[in-house]
């Protein structure tokens, strides 16, 4: 069992929670990512690293509540405890001599650009972030980039209600067109990263996606997080997460998160039936 | 070869007790194709007390038993079986344990008809005595006592040393079990949330119950055999790690031959294709088959093509009939002697309404909106024998057809798993990735051993068993002081 002790709601619908794994985050390096399960029984699900402390041998992660298991999630507090985490799996963001860099971090996304940017100012990049979200109450971590040494942090919102009324896309296309970044990487869903692909493909700026497709044991063995990168077949989860976005199908990507989207619903709906919560 | 005459009769054992050969074979009870192809509970019943002792009574007691050779870890099946035939059931399975920790499932899954009962003596001239019913049989009357009366293997005094086993699956038990009677203390590191390997998200539910794999690493906890789950060795520690800050003076590895395999044709990432192991761990491991009452769901098809001939595509195959699937296909490029399938598995799976598709070879895969609609196949006809002896598929031109299913599932196979390889530099591999161990588990890295499939490539449960075995005695002549 792995004893909670941090939890915080980050926006309506998500949180961040933390949780007693010391030889997890003796390991665990940006990009990376744990598979957990809530209770005995439950599915088991990947999510990214938001932070960790290998002194004080915690690890966190950041959730949207969508489903069953999200939920379930969101109802814990510290000192209960999870059946499994296991981790740190997949292979580390690449954050050496990259020069100046733009992280995109869309709507949960920014959970995963928050390490990741972390690592890269650490070795010393020129980082910009340019964090996205649907609107103000759907932006998180704001305060902890302002913490780091960026070179500037871009905010946009599709309804404008916090920074630029924009999509991530164009900020991220200014910065292309004026030669100021030589890389970047962009972490968020996954029609968010294949426009960011797109945009910075025009421009021959490098980009890296953090992929995110269906898991199940996480350790290569199942297959089920296949996806089609330069036209051959890789494991989201052995292989990446992260992959070179110019070379990623993201049209099968998306159609393979969507495979049991029925199911999921039939779950949550039997769930909400049996716990008659609300939320 | 062995004590047998001229005529090929056996030599009469000490104690002759009646004709044997004409009595036949008994009979494992089963429950009907029908019935059973609709939900997940165990296909074959076992003996009762009655049965054991008629099939029992069938063995020869030969004086040189030519049985204990053909089984890969040289359990004495003679004195077993005689312990059966004077009723004396807690000394059968203690001298059943001496050599297999896990009885009950190897009772259920090992290939009997090509190792023991091949060479039972009884095969030549009719049947053989049934050594793995017998042993299931011996193994769930153990199973099915009060603890206290249970067969738990003897510790060996305490040796001061400490193994890390990684895996929990065939090879990692049987080593920790063995190491626990030479005195180590042995602590076995599982990447998954539950222990037995391909035993639980492999192999079904309805061949291979998973409170008998659950109560049979019980036993071996009994003995002190410490478990952690969910730790990947390779992520969470090293072997190095292992070796210093954790403070384990050898290791085992035995955490199996991981990655699927698939063909390499168009359309196998859509929607609906599964390898076999993400099928099987779906509905085995993760319990996919009692969604949403567990939490992981499968895709549950009509139509369901399974490629390969192999156990694990028998075993894809029935699940996917259990799951309510009307139409199981199994696509197989060669015919079915060539199946490396067990035959009562090939049997089981006929019964149970699988279609055979012989001499097909998928090309492409088709699908519609994402999902999975059809396969496209080449006729094959067969040709020369290749190097392993069965005649190669060879494709008939311009005869492809087409398979409708919305459901396909890879059974072609595994590859080694990388992760634990990536971290462990020291560690000399095959060109295919396997790690190489010499005749004992012994591989390039000192203190470090490998059996299993990560060792041999896929091969089956007893041949893992008997590897884990191997190292554990390997390990025990390294630890000791003033040892290499």
């Amino acid at each position: 069992m792995f004893r909670i002790v941090h939890t915080r709601q980050l926006s309506d619908a998500v949180f961040e929670m933390g949780v007693e794994a010391p030889a997890i985050a003796a390991k665990a390096r940006a990009g990376q990512f744990l598979i957990l399960r809530v209770a005995e029984g439950g599915e088991r699900i990947p999510l990214t690293f938001s932070d960790w402390s290998a002194e004080e041998g915690w690890i966190r992660f950041i959730f949207m509540r969508v489903g069953k298991t999200t939920h379930q999630l969101s109802h814990l507090q510290v000192g209960d405890a999870l059946t499994d985490v296991v981790g740190p799996l997949g292979v580390p963001t690449h954050t050496e001599g990259l020069g100046r860099v733009a992280v995109v971090g869309g709507g949960v996304g920014a959970a995963v650009a928050y390490p990741v940017s972390r690592a890269m100012c650490d070795v010393g990049a020129e980082v910009t972030v340019i964090l996205g979200a649907r609107n103000a109450d759907l932006l998180i971590l704001e305060d902890e980039f302002r913490a780091l040494p960026l070179k500037e942090l871009i905010i946009a919102t599709d309804d404008g209600s916090a920074g630029r009324k924009d999509l991530v896309t164009a900020p991220l296309k200014e910065l292309c067109e004026s030669g100021a970044i030589d890389a970047s990487m962009a972490i968020g869903p996954a029609i968010m990263m294949k426009f960011c692909a797109a945009t910075t493909k025009s421009y021959d700026v490098p980009c890296v996606v953090s992929l995110n497709p269906i898991m199940v044991d996480g350790t290569g063995m199942c297959g089920a997080c296949r996806v089609t990168v330069g036209g051959e077949t890789k494991f989201g989860c052995v292989d990446g997460p992260d992959f070179d976005g110019h070379l990623v199908d993201f049209e099968e990507l998306m159609s393979r998160q969507r495979v049991y989207t029925d199911d999921e619903r039939l779950a949550d709906a039997e769930y909400h039936r049996e716990c008659s919560c609300t939320t | 070869m062995h004590d047998v005459d001229d005529t090929g009769s056996p030599v009469p054992p000490e104690k002759p007790r009646h004709k044997p050969t004409r009595i036949p074979r008994t009979a494992m009870p089963e429950r009907g194709p029908e019935e059973r192809a609709r939900d997940f509970d165990e296909v074959t019943l076992g003996y009762t007390e009655e049965m054991a002792r008629a099939e029992a009574s069938r063995c020869l007691q030969c004086r040189n038993a030519t049985c204990i050779d053909g089984c890969p870890v040289n359990i004495d099946i003679k004195s077993f079986i005689g312990g059966i035939i004077d009723g004396d059931y807690h000394e059968a399975v203690a001298i059943l344990k001496e050599r297999n920790a896990l009885p009950s499932i190897c009772g259920r899954v090992c290939p009997q008809e090509e190792q023991c009962e091949a060479a039972c003596v009884l095969a030549r001239k009719g049947e053989p005595v049934a050594i793995g019913r017998l042993e299931r049989w011996l193994g769930d009357f153990d199973l099915a006592c009060e603890l206290e009366h249970r067969c738990v293997p003897e510790v060996g005094p305490d040796s001061g040393m400490r193994v890390a086993v990684i895996g929990s699956g065939p090879a990692g038990l049987a080593c920790a079990g063995e190491l626990r009677r030479f005195g180590h203390a042995v602590s076995v590191f599982e990447s998954l949330h539950a222990t037995g390997g391909v035993l639980t998200y492999g192999i079904p539910e309805f061949r291979l119950p998973k409170h008998i794999v659950q109560a049979e690493v019980g036993l071996l906890e009994e003995m002190g055999v410490e478990i952690r789950c969910d730790v990947v060795v390779g992520a969470t520690y090293t072997i190095d790690e292992l070796m210093t800050a954790e403070g384990y003076d050898a290791v085992f590895i035995g955490n199996g031959a991981g990655l699927p395999m698939f063909m390499g044709i168009p359309g196998e990432n859509l929607n609906g294709v599964y390898s076999a192991n993400e099928f099987l761990t779906r509905v085995n491991l993760m319990r996919a088959y009692e969604f949403p009452k567990a939490d992981t769901p499968v895709w549950r098809g009509r139509k369901v093509a399974v490629v390969g001939g192999g156990n694990v595509a028998m075993d894809a195959a029935r699940t996917a009939k259990r799951l309510g699937a009307e139409e199981v296909f199994l696509v197989y490029r060669r015919t079915e002697d060539e199946m490396p399938a067990r035959k009562e598995e090939v049997h089981h799976a006929r019964e149970e309404g699988v279609e055979f598709k012989m001499l097909c070879s998928p090309a492409e895969i088709l699908g519609k909106d994402g999902f999975v609609t059809g396969l496209v196949a080449n006729r094959m006809e067969l040709g020369e024998p290749d190097a392993s002896g069965r005649r190669s598929p060879v494709c008939v031109l311009g005869q492809d057809f087409t398979i409708d299913c919305d459901t396909l599932i890879m059974a072609i196979g595994t590859r080694a798993n990388p992760l634990l390889a990536q971290t462990t530099p020291d560690l000399e591999l095959s060109s295919r990735g396997y790690i190489m161990a010499d005749e004992h588990g012994a591989t390039s890295k000192r203190g470090v051993f490998a059996g299993g499939d990560i060792v041999t490539g896929s091969a089956t449960v007893i041949l893992a068993m008997g590897a884990g075995k191997v190292a554990a005695r390997a390990i025990d002549r390294w630890l000791k002081p003033g040892a290499e």
